[in-house]
């Protein structure tokens, strides 16, 4: 009996060391969330919509459409956002889904690529996202990528800027606790790119670890800058197999 | 041409309350914010919003600044008879949209 209490004890302690890993969605208002769940309410929707249609449109000298290729995307792309960031052979590097996106348009289609965070990116990449939602984050298990999980778990732990703070000392020391009038999530890129109502629009993962950066006073990086893919790549290893919520609605 | 959803059923009993549901791509500039060299953006909003059942209003708002971007509007109104139901937005700028509808009314 005494080592069965001990047992529970120790097991409580455990988890109170490590406490359950929540989605910013369930830190939201549940009007919020009720925003999220609902396609007819959620202004993400709208990118999707138009991600869909430039699905089918044809680009560039070779006049491909993504469709041509990958027919229908509720098949082909099921579980892909899923599985990204994921290494690049080609550029021996890792690469995020909208450079994916991109290497597609500029290589198979020939086409000019899109900027990052302009609107037609975003679009496509909630589309392709949209096809994931539901599923668990899985992230590759390719040694090749270490490297660079390192890379952005020193980044994750690294003070930055005037402010001198990393993101963990917010996102795991103080994640729940209030930041002004604002729950500090723990930080788990579920549901990128995501419509926040604070931007009144969409914006993707490197959007708003920009936001953060500048939040501390550091200098950020540039859009598509490697450190993001790493951080990225990090950030995902640790919401693994929490659910894809893509594209969810922020605050 | 501004991206639109409309959700409403697409068959209702004569008599029913149905619920029409629709969202629309739009900055709604409010007109008193500041851009980054300090001068004031023009306003770009949209002003109304209203719906009509083979040509009669059943439903009209109108919009004004502080109303977020990518308007959400909702409302309900009677089945009467299978149709078509026009949605039209109109706004700063000489904005005009006009998206339509049918519904099998049984």
């Amino acid at each position: 009996m005494r080592i069965l209490a001990a047992l529970v004890t120790v097991l409580a302690m455990a988890a109170l060391a490590q406490p359950a890993r929540r989605s910013g969605f369930d830190e939201m208002a549940p009007a919020l969330r009720a925003m999220q769940q609902d396609d007819a309410a959620n202004p993400a929707m709208l990118w999707v919509a138009e991600g869909e249609a430039l699905w089918r449109q044809p680009a560039g000298p070779a006049n491909k459409a993504c469709a041509d290729c990958h027919g229908d995307a509720r098949a082909s792309m099921r579980g892909v956002a899923a599985r990204y960031p994921a290494f690049d052979a080609q550029g021996s590097a890792p690469i995020d889904l909208a450079g994916r996106i991109q290497h597609c348009r500029t290589d198979r289609q020939g086409a000019s690529p899109w900027p990052r965070e302009s609107e037609a990116l975003l679009a496509i990449t909630a589309y392709v996202g949209l096809q994931s939602r539901g599923l668990p984050v899985a992230p590759p298990d390719d040694p090749r990528l270490n490297a660079f999980v390192a890379a952005g778990e020193a980044l994750y732990r690294e003070r930055r800027g005037q402010l001198d703070l990393s993101c963990a000392q917010c996102h795991d020391a103080n994640a729940g606790r209030r930041l002004a009038g604002s729950v500090i999530p723990q930080g788990h890129p579920t549901g990128y790119p995501i419509y926040r109502l604070e931007w009144q629009g969409m914006g993707s993962l490197q959007r708003r670890l920009r936001n953060c950066m500048v939040g501390v006073r550091s200098e950020p990086f540039a859009y598509g800058a490697p450190e993001y893919i790493a951080l990225e790549l990090f950030l995902m290893r640790r919401a693994a197999g929490m659910t894809v919520e893509t594209p969810a609605v922020r605050p | 041409m501004a991206r639109v959803l409309i959700t409403l059923p697409q068959a209702a009993r004569r008599g029913e309350v149905i619920e029409i549901r629709t969202l629309i791509q739009h900055l709604m500039e409010t007109g008193y914010r500041p851009d980054a060299q300090g001068a004031v953006v023009p306003r770009d909003i949209l002003r109304r919003f209203s719906c009509a059942y083979d040509g009669v209003e059943v439903f009209a708002m109108q919009l004004a600044p502080a109303i977020a971007a990518n308007p959400y509007i909702a409302f309900c109104t009677v089945a009467t008879h299978s149709g078509t139901l026009a949605f039209t937005w109109t706004g700063d700028n000489g904005f005009s949209q006009t998206e339509t509808r049918t519904i099998t009314v049984t």
